[in-house]
C-alpha cells in the first residue's frame, strides 16, 4: 500500500494532519498498539521538523506486511551538520517553533529511538530527506 | 485514578469526553515541552500543561495519552475541542496552578513517571 501526504511549512495548525491518517490506517490493519505509537510518534517528530524548519515537503508511506517505510522529504534549508544535529539539545528552532512546544533539540534522537532503521540525506540550501523503517511483528 | 476523581479534586471542569468512563489513569506528567511528552512510554498517562494549542491534542492523539489537564483556566479553542473528541481524548480544564494541580494528584496517588 502507499500514501502521500503533503506538509506546508510554518503551517502549524495542520501539523499532525499526515501522521494521524497514517495511525488510523495502522489501526485499521490491526498493528500492535505499542509498534502504532513508535512509528506515530517518529512520523510525527518528522512532519513537525518539515513544519518547523522548511519550505514545504512530501510525505511518502509504504506499507507491506512486514514493515512500513516513511519517506519525508523536504525543500527548506537542509542540516548542514547531521551529526549534530542528531545530538540531544541541539535546535536551530525559531521563537514561534517553541511557542508551539517543540524545539528543544529532541526531535531527531526521539526520531531514532523510534524507528528500526534511520537514514538522512541533507543537501544545505536544498532540504533534507528522511527514510524510517520500522518492522510491523 | 479515574476522571470523576480528577475532575473533582482539581475543582475542574470537563470541556470534553466522559466524566463516567472506567479508564483508570495510574501516571502524571507535567510538562508545556510537547517534544519530552513524545519521549515517554508509560501508558495510562494523565497530561498536565498550561499550553494550549492544537499541538498538545496531537502529542496525546501520536502518544497515546487519553487525558489532558488544562492549568491557570486555559480557553481552548473549538479545533483542540474538535481534535480531542474525534481522537477520545478527555479534557478538563481547572483553576488551579500546575504546581498545585501537580501536587493535589500525587497526593491523591498518581504515580510519576521518572
Amino acid at each position: 500500500m502507499e500514501f502521500r501526504y503533503e506538509v506546508e511549512g510554518g503551517n502549524f495548525s495542520r501539523a499532525g494532519h499526515a501522521s494521524s491518517a497514517v495511525k488510523k490506517i495502522l489501526k485499521q490493519l490491526n498493528v500492535d498498539n505499542r509498534i502504532i505509537k513508535r512509528i506515530v510518534v517518529a512520523l510525527y517528530e518528522g512532519e513537525v521538523n518539515v513544519v518547523a524548519h522548511a519550505h514545504k515537503g512530501n510525505i511518502l508511506v509504504y506499507i507491506d506486511e512486514q514493515k512500513i517505510n516513511i519517506k519525508i522529504e523536504d525543500e527548506g534549508p537542509g542540516i548542514p551538520d547531521i551529526d549534530l544535529a542528531m545530538q540531544a539539545g541541539y535546535s536551530t528552532a525559531s521563537a514561534a517553533v517553541r511557542e508551539m512546544g517543540f524545539g528543544a533539540g529532541m526531535g531527531l534522537p526521539n526520531i531514532k529511538k523510534n524507528t528500526d532503521e534511520l537514514k538522512i540525506a541533507s543537501d544545505v540550501g536544498k532540504g533534507t530527506t528522511l527514510e524510517m523503517i520500522t518492522y510491523l511483528q | 485514578m479515574n476522571i470523576s476523581t480528577v475532575v473533582e479534586l482539581l475543582e475542574a471542569r470537563l470541556i470534553c469526553g466522559d466524566v463516567n468512563q472506567e479508564r483508570e489513569f495510574l501516571y502524571g506528567f507535567a510538562s508545556d515541552l510537547m517534544s519530552d511528552v513524545l519521549t515517554l512510554d508509560s501508558d495510562n498517562l494523565i497530561l498536565i500543561t498550561g499550553l494550549t494549542n492544537t499541538q498538545v491534542i496531537r502529542t496525546a492523539e501520536m502518544a497515546d495519552i487519553h487525558c489532558v489537564v488544562l492549568v491557570r483556566g486555559k480557553k481552548v479553542s473549538a479545533e483542540m475541542i474538535n481534535l480531542a473528541e474525534e481522537n477520545h481524548i478527555t479534557l478538563i480544564e481547572t483553576p488551579f496552578s500546575m504546581f498545585r494541580t501537580v501536587s493535589v494528584l500525587y497526593e491523591a496517588g498518581l504515580k510519576p513517571v521518572y
